[in-house]
């Protein structure tokens, strides 16, 4: 689990409703801002108090929270709304300047994947994760973490392959027997992606307990008491060969199985073998134009 | 409402959660029978209800009510209950002057609609009243169901939207409850509707799924109720729960029992 925050660029964390993902979520940002990061969040399916809910202060005190959640779509006309709608307040994070470390943290990038075209979307995301690297910015190549939450049944194939290729890590979320699982896809630059699977419980003060797997005892496993069973014993047809048997097995020459001696003899007939002629007798009907239509025979 | 049901949620008028998303589900059967039960529930929680009735007349919901104990009418009179019946006012939209914006205006929209005329109904119905009368104790959303909006013409996210916005006004900005039903199909072709069915969940705190059995129709068993408690906030340490129990719909009670125990075989 490490690795998910070690490397900079987008991390996807795909959750479902059986196995959801914002505590995961919840549980990164809190170990970003132990590490003294800055965590910008944008907000659009809780509520700031209830994101903010099981996160002491010190924690709190990093996390800049921006509130796409109350009025995302301008309805209450009252001003609270942030500008440009969802791509602007998502363009406006890529405009930060900032110095330092710091994390964006997407809840959700299903949200903005339902309101916002795929190709905005994506091209807002690649901006996000290289502003760094912009001519006349800052200096240090200095990581930025963009972490989306992303649930799988929501979009088809085609956005979430575009997501997925623009991601440097994948975690999606599953379970087995009330333990959650995260199967991480780390992609490095010019290394082969590497899969790994963590078993791992969320404490309620959001920090992770990473585990060894669901206990064993529960897993079915055989019987040593048993001898396995031999499948051969007890057919009524005879398996096996005699020597014999084999011997004359191995000697067969196989009809359409040609060597050059066979091809020699079917094509040059011997003296003992007798030719065979064919006799035609043409009927009042028949055209015996010698011509080839087709002129196409090598003859 | 139900008792064995109340007793499976583990909840009672006088300690109903507040701030919840409650989806209902009906998969290959009818999933009315929660309706009813919920509608039933808030109103003798004393809370202040606000029913989106697409699907059946105010008097259907009426007369089941009065088995289960509750009256509509007399809830409607007193300002408990503040009653959409959409069956009867969508045919106004088309009769009243288009000044006045209509909670059903999306049925006069060419185009694709959104939900923000009704949301605004739903805002101002639950609007609390600070002229001395008697607190409700917190308001609530009913919808019946979101499915048929989808046939409708509206798209899942305008639904979805809708649920947000209502989300925002009832159960963050009142502490209020939303229960909502949505069909499910079952076999993958309605993607609209997947969406729809998908993106609930994933905010919802209670999922209530009515299934038709596998093997088909009983008649001592109608049906398996799957309950699932989630915490979309909260840390997966308290690991959300789970329940299967089969059900028989009787005239005035459903009773609830596990699965292979109805008494009809035992």
């Amino acid at each position: 689990m490490e690795s998910v925050l070690a490397l900079g660029g987008l991390v996807l964390l795909r959750d479902s409703v059986e196995w959801e993902g914002r505590s995961l979520l919840k549980a990164l940002i809190k170990k970003a801002a132990l590490c003294g990061e800055q965590v910008h969040i944008l907000g659009c399916e809780v509520s700031e108090d209830e994101f903010r809910e099981g996160f002491d202060s010190s924690i709190n005190s990093r996390l800049i929270y921006h509130d796409l959640f109350r009025d995302p779509l301008s309805w209450s006309q009252t001003g609270e709304a942030l500008p440009g709608g969802p791509l602007g307040a998502l363009q406006a994070m890529c405009r930060r300047t900032d110095p330092g470390p710091f994390t964006i943290a997407l809840d959700s990038l299903s949200w903005l994947l339902l309101h916002l075209p795929c190709t905005a979307l994506c091209q807002a995301l690649c901006a996000l994760s290289h502003q760094h690297s912009r001519p006349g910015g800052s200096c240090l190549a200095e990581p930025v973490r963009v972490l989306g939450l992303l649930h799988e049944e929501l979009h088809g194939p085609g956005p979430l392959g575009a997501l997925s290729s623009l991601a440097q890590t994948e975690v999606t979320l599953s379970g087995a027997m009330g333990q959650a699982s995260a199967h991480i896809l780390s992609r490095r630059p010019r290394q082969r992606p590497a899969l790994q699977t963590q078993w791992f419980s969320i404490l309620p003060d959001f920090s992770l307990d990473l585990q060894g797997g669901p206990l064993l005892e529960s897993q079915p496993h055989p019987d040593p008491h048993t001898a396995p069973v031999d499948p051969t014993a007890h057919v009524t047809f005879n398996l096996h060969l005699s020597k014999k048997e084999r011997e004359a097995k191995d000697s067969l020459t196989l009809p359409f199985q040609f060597s050059s001696e066979k091809q020699q003899a079917l094509l040059r007939p011997g003296p003992g073998q007798a030719t065979s002629h064919i006799f035609y007798e043409p009927d009042a009907y028949d055209d015996l134009d010698q011509d080839d239509p087709d002129d196409d025979l090598d003859v | 409402m139900f008792p064995e049901l109340n007793n499976l949620l583990n909840i009672t008028p006088d300690r109903a959660e507040q701030g919840k998303l409650t989806l209902l589900c009906g998969a290959k059967t009818d999933g009315s029978f929660l309706v009813h039960h919920f509608l039933s529930f808030y109103l003798k929680a004393n809370c202040k209800v606000c029913f989106v009735a697409l699907i059946q007349s105010f008097s259907h919901y009426n007369i089941v009510g009065q088995k289960l104990g509750v009256s509509l009418t007399a809830a409607r009179e007193r300002g408990q209950l503040v009653f959409l019946e959409g069956l009867k006012s969508s045919v106004d939209v088309f009769f009243r002057a288009q000044a006045e914006p209509h909670p059903l205006q999306f049925l006069r929209e060419a185009d694709a609609g959104n939900l923000q005329p009704l949301y605004e109904f739903v805002r101002e119905a639950l609007k609390p009243v600070d002229d001395g009368q008697a607190a409700w104790r917190c308001p609530v959303l009913l919808v019946d169901d979101l499915s048929v909006l989808l046939s409708l013409g509206l798209g899942a996210v305008a639904v979805l939207d809708f649920i947000h916005y209502c989300r925002v006004a009832v159960c963050w900005e009142r502490k209020g409850n939303i229960v909502a039903l949505v069909h499910d199909s079952g076999d993958g072709e309605d993607e609209e509707n997947d969406i729809l069915l998908n993106g609930l969940s994933h905010q919802s705190h209670l999922i209530l799924r009515a299934e038709g059995l596998a093997t088909g129709f009983c008649r001592d068993v109608h049906g398996q109720l799957r309950i699932l408690w989630r915490t979309p906030s909260q840390p997966t340490a308290q690991r959300d729960g789970s329940l299967t129990y089969q059900y028989k719909i009787q005239d005035k009670s459903v009773s609830f029992f596990a699965k292979g125990m109805s008494p009809a075989v035992l």
